[in-house]
């Protein structure tokens, strides 16, 4: 368990570091928090020759409030100071709720926002509300700026679409229409580890029905993933608990999730549809009243 | 690719030459010569390599010690010693915490931590904060305890902890 020997870089700017990722392309890999790249090196399931380490570039870190509504993260921002933030906990309440089921304190005191995303694992919460938000990635490289939206940053298991040279350098989560409710509901086996499945939902209200609803699954298929017939099915109803429990199975229908020796694919499929209907609820309870 | 490294450790000045794939817990361990630090799982999972770094309870295992240039680290050596125990050790001694001692540095360190934070935290706060940290002997009941009775102390003001 110890890493393959590499060439260690420690950048101080970001220009500095796009002419590194430039230089190597694929040959390199970005160093942020460690909570995920690290072990892979230490198994030696990725064996990058070069380590380009962000942690100096203290232009990366920071906490914005957006024009209007919605919050920007520098990519380095630890998601443990996320966790704490104020603007967060005012503007961001589903990631307020999803950040402290990141695994644990010390991880979150190292791992950052930016590198969870960047990362992309199907299971992890950050992913999950950037799709759920409709998240926009802000991505530079030598060659230029581009803003991806979520949809289009995730590409499957651990993939996204940055190119080799490119670097993910704000993360822009917008707050959802006003009097919206959110939550994020997940279930895993013991607090902390990797969710089984988890479900971020939010509803908003047209006098005493469902205006628009939105519903994202996590660890159920090759990355975060919206549910949109069901929540197209949700609009005009009343959220009562059978309108939820059939949103629940709509939105579970045709999963296919894996199956491993933490559970079978319909074990997978039944716990979705349970979190489906617990955040959807949560989510109505939260939302404003008649607008 | 090798790199003089230089840090802080529990108040300390130490510096040594060390390859920039080295852990930070290795580093502390096979350079420094500072074993307190436990490696358990050298994956992030099991806890036991726990130290501060600037104040924050970080995983040993998932920091290059190069990424800890410069910076403060407290380990488990930096509290008391066995004629002079840190309030928090000489707590979960009183309570029987521990049984084999493997795990026992890293819930120490998480656990100043947190009492640092949060100077009197209720049981599931300690719960929550300390799931990150696997013990395999004491089924964790004595280890709450030992926190709880430590907090009633107020171990997290202990000034020997500071370094």
């Amino acid at each position: 368990m110890k890493n393959a020997p590499f060439e260690y870089h420690a950048p101080r700017s970001v220009d500095e570091a796009l002419a590194l990722l430039a230089e190597h392309g694929d040959e390199a890999k970005v160093l942020a928090g460690g909570q995920s790249l690290v072990p892979l090196l230490a198994m030696r399931l990725a064996r990058p020759s070069q380590l380009v380490d962000i942690n100096e570039v203290a232009e990366l870190s920071g906490i914005r409030a957006l024009d209007g509504t919605g919050v920007g993260f520098g990519t380095l921002t630890r998601e443990r100071d996320a966790e704490r933030s104020s603007l967060v906990a005012e503007r961001l309440p589903v990631l307020a709720e999803a950040l402290p089921l990141i695994g644990h304190v010390s991880i979150r005191n190292r791992g950052t926002v930016g590198g969870s995303i960047a990362h992309a694992d199907a299971s992890a919460e950050l992913p999950a509300v950037a799709v759920a938000t409709g998240a926009e990635m802000v991505v530079r490289s030598v060659r230029g700026e581009r803003v991806v939206p979520a949809d289009e940053f995730f590409v499957s298991h651990f993939t996204t679409s940055l190119d080799d040279d490119e670097l993910l350098t704000e993360v822009r989560i917008p707050s959802g229409p006003a009097g919206s409710g959110w939550a994020f509901h997940e279930i895993a086996r013991r607090h902390g580890d990797f969710a089984l499945v988890g479900v971020a939902a939010m509803v908003r209200f047209d006098g005493d029905h469902i205006g628009e609803a939105r519903i994202t699954l996590m660890g159920v298929a090759d990355r975060a993933v919206r549910a949109t017939a069901a929540e197209a099915a949700l609009a005009g109803q009343a959220a009562d608990a059978d309108t939820v429990a059939a949103a629940a199975r709509e939105a579970t229908k045709d999963l296919e999730p894996a199956s491993d020796m933490h559970g079978s694919a319909g074990f997978r499929r039944h716990l979705a549809g349970v979190a489906v209907r617990r955040a959807l609820t949560t989510a109505a309870g939260r939302a404003g009243g008649s607008s | 690719m090798t790199q003089e490294i230089e840090i802080v450790v529990n108040g300390e000045r130490r510096r040594a030459p060390a390859e920039v794939r080295v852990t930070l817990a290795d580093f502390l361990r096979d350079k420094l010569g500072l074993t307190g630090t436990h490696l358990g799982c050298e994956h992030g999972v099991c806890g036991a390599c726990t130290v501060m770094v600037d104040g924050a309870a970080v995983r040993s295992c998932l920091m290059l010690a190069v990424q800890a240039q410069g910076k403060a680290v407290l380990t488990v050596e930096g509290l008391g010693d066995p004629d002079d125990l840190h309030p928090l050790q000489q707590a979960l001694r009183e309570r029987h915490a521990f049984q084999c001692g493997f795990c026992t540095p890293g819930f120490v360190m998480t656990s100043l931590a947190l009492l640092q934070e949060n100077p009197s935290p209720d049981e599931k706060e300690i719960r929550e904060v300390l799931s990150g940290n696997i013990c395999r002997c004491t089924g964790y009941q004595s280890i709450v305890e030992g926190v709880l009775l430590a907090a009633e102390r107020g171990a997290g003001q202990a000034e020997r902890a500071t370094a």
